[in-house]
């Protein structure tokens, strides 16, 4: 069975979902990462979701998940990516995924990341 | 009755010659050629198919304009009707073109040799019955194509009415002027996140000083806006809360879990501190209010 | 009103959840709802989808285009082993109102209101 990558980004995990998860990729996900977490000391983790064309709740509670556990583990969850369309479906269906920090892209999202790590972090992230 | 109704397609059939020219001259009458939008060519072309639709449909021996039967018929009418309402016509000339169908019909049935005025009498009910139900099809299907044109224009006028500005790099702003319905969230909704993509907004300011009343449905609507840019990484604020606003919302017990502010201006000055910037004054004593607009004084 | 374009997935595996949103998509594309409204039918049909396979032990379901003349929409009509039918009908051009969710319910003006706790929730989306 295939199994989504998880790279390795500083200090942080990046996992591009790019294709349509069925139930058990998910969960090999959730295990992996949580693996990695461990394996790394990774302080978060990055889920990019840019390529979903939808985010069920199934998926939803995966993302809630993947956050729960790294907290635990003491790292962030950031989701990037999510299209305008979803953002609009998950908020009418009432799915809005508080347990999660979401960013606009990976960039930003590491930014989010290094921000809690450093205190008052005056960094302009080069954006433009 | 199926009967009647089969001699009836027949003497259609065999009198189209005479019923054409009658249906037409009626109508031109009536006045539907009078705007010039339609054509008299195009109208006799739209009685001929009509007629002989419906010349078919009396064939198969049903006298409700629903059957089947009247399939095609119904086809005919509707794109005639759906036409006229994109053209402006009133309803009533667009139930015109059936109604008018009556009184040739009655006067070939009339004239027609060989029938009991028993037979005579069914067939102009038969008519009348047909020629009613078509009339109000058409008038039905006229309010729906007027029904989805105002939609449409309602749908552009939304649009065009929230429109989303950028005030600086990274903060949108986004003015709602008017009630703030569901339909209307959708699009604000889209527009806000389309924006919040192409600028790599990270704060959005949502004023509702030209928005006249916020109950919880309102709320509700502002909060699911809220939601859904958060989910794309941006932070909103709200602005333009006016007094009587606040205290509606504190009696109706609304609560905004998002910062909110009285004005746009105390909004700008909270977004651009999130966003690691300030405004400064110059140290040259400028004629205006020293306002900058350099970039790089911002900081 | 004529229906168009008719198929009938089966739905037993979280394959066939994929297999349902993908056919989802290309007749909500085709009926020319706009992006959101397209990835809110998906999006409702992977939910309803999945729990057909899920808590419904399995069933089928109907997806079909719906032409009305003047507005076009998709439609999906759930089956499973259990008890009662899930029945969505979304024939929208002009977009779909307000859905407030339980997590898996769609709501909309003027039309039925679906209870999302129940397996299968009958469920209507009109304008």
């Amino acid at each position: 069975m295939d199994r989504i990558p998880i790279l390795k980004l500083g200090d942080a995990l990046l996992v591009t979902v790019q294709v349509d998860m069925h139930d058990q990729l998910a969960t090999a996900l959730e295990e992996d990462l949580t693996a990695k977490i461990v394996a790394h000391g990774a302080k978060g983790v990055l889920i990019d979701i840019s390529a979903l064309e939808i985010v069920d709740s199934f998926i939803g509670r995966m993302l809630d998940n993947i956050a729960a556990v790294s907290r635990i583990l003491d790292a962030d969850t950031v989701v990037v990516g999510m299209r305008p369309a979803v953002a609009i479906t998950l908020v009418e269906l009432g799915l809005s995924l508080t347990g999660v920090k979401t960013a606009l892209n990976v960039e930003r999202g590491m930014a989010l990341i290094k921000t809690r790590a450093t205190p008052r972090d005056d960094d302009d992230d080069g954006e433009d | 009755m199926t009967g009647e109704l089969g001699t009836l397609a027949n003497i259609v059939s065999n009198n189209e010659g005479k019923i054409l020219p009658e249906w037409l001259d009626l109508l031109k009458t009536s006045g539907i050629l009078q705007s010039g939008r339609l054509k008299e060519g195009e109208l006799a072309t739209h009685c001929r198919s009509f007629l002989h639709a419906l010349r078919d449909g009396l064939a198969g021996g049903n006298s409700h304009a629903g059957h089947e039967s009247y399939a095609e018929t119904r086809e005919i009418l509707a794109d005639f009707s759906r036409s006229r309402a994109v053209q402006g016509f009133s309803p009533s000339e667009t139930a015109t073109f059936v109604f008018s169908l009556k009184q040739p019909l009655f006067n070939v049935v009339n004239r027609e040799k060989g029938l009991a005025p028993a037979v005579i009498v069914q067939m102009i009910w038969a008519i009348t019955a047909l020629l009613d139900q078509f009339g109000l099809y058409t008038v039905e299907v006229y309010q729906k194509s007027r029904e989805s044109i105002i939609s449409r224009q309602q749908r552009e006028i939304s649009e065009l009415s929230t429109p989303v500005v950028k005030l600086w790099k990274g903060i949108l702003a986004l003015p709602v002027i008017g009630t703030l319905d569901s339909e209307r969230t959708q699009i604000v909704m889209e527009n806000l996140l389309q924006a919040i993509v192409t600028e790599g907004a990270e704060i959005a300011i949502i004023d509702i000083t030209g928005v006249p009343t916020v109950d919880t449905l309102t709320a509700q609507h502002l909060l699911k806006t809220t939601a859904a840019a958060r989910l794309m990484g941006a932070d909103c604020i709200i602005s333009g809360i006016r007094p009587q606003i606040a205290q509606t919302m504190v009696h109706l017990g609304v609560e905004l879990n998002v910062i909110s502010k009285a004005t746009l201006a105390d909004a700008f000055q909270v977004a651009l501190r999130r966003t690691g910037r300030a405004i400064t004054k110059l140290k040259s004593a400028a004629p205006d209010n020293g306002k900058s607009l350099d970039e790089d004084r911002v900081g | 009103m004529t229906t168009a374009k008719t198929e009938r997935l089966d739905l037993r595996s979280s394959e066939d959840v994929i297999r349902v949103r993908q056919h989802t998509r290309v007749l909500a594309i085709e009926a020319g709802l706009s992006l959101v409204d397209q990835t809110k039918i998906v999006t409702a049909a992977s939910e309803i989808a999945r729990n057909t396979v899920i808590h419904g032990g399995g069933g089928m379901v109907t997806v079909s285009l719906r032409d009305e003349g003047s507005r076009k929409g998709v439609r999906l009509v759930f089956e499973d082993k259990g008890p009662g039918i899930a029945d969505i009908e979304q024939a929208l051009r002009d977009g779909f109102s307000s859905g407030d969710g339980l997590g898996l319910g769609l709501a909309a003006p003027g039309g039925c209101r679906t209870n999302s706790r129940s397996p299968r929730p009958p469920a209507w989306g009109r304008k």
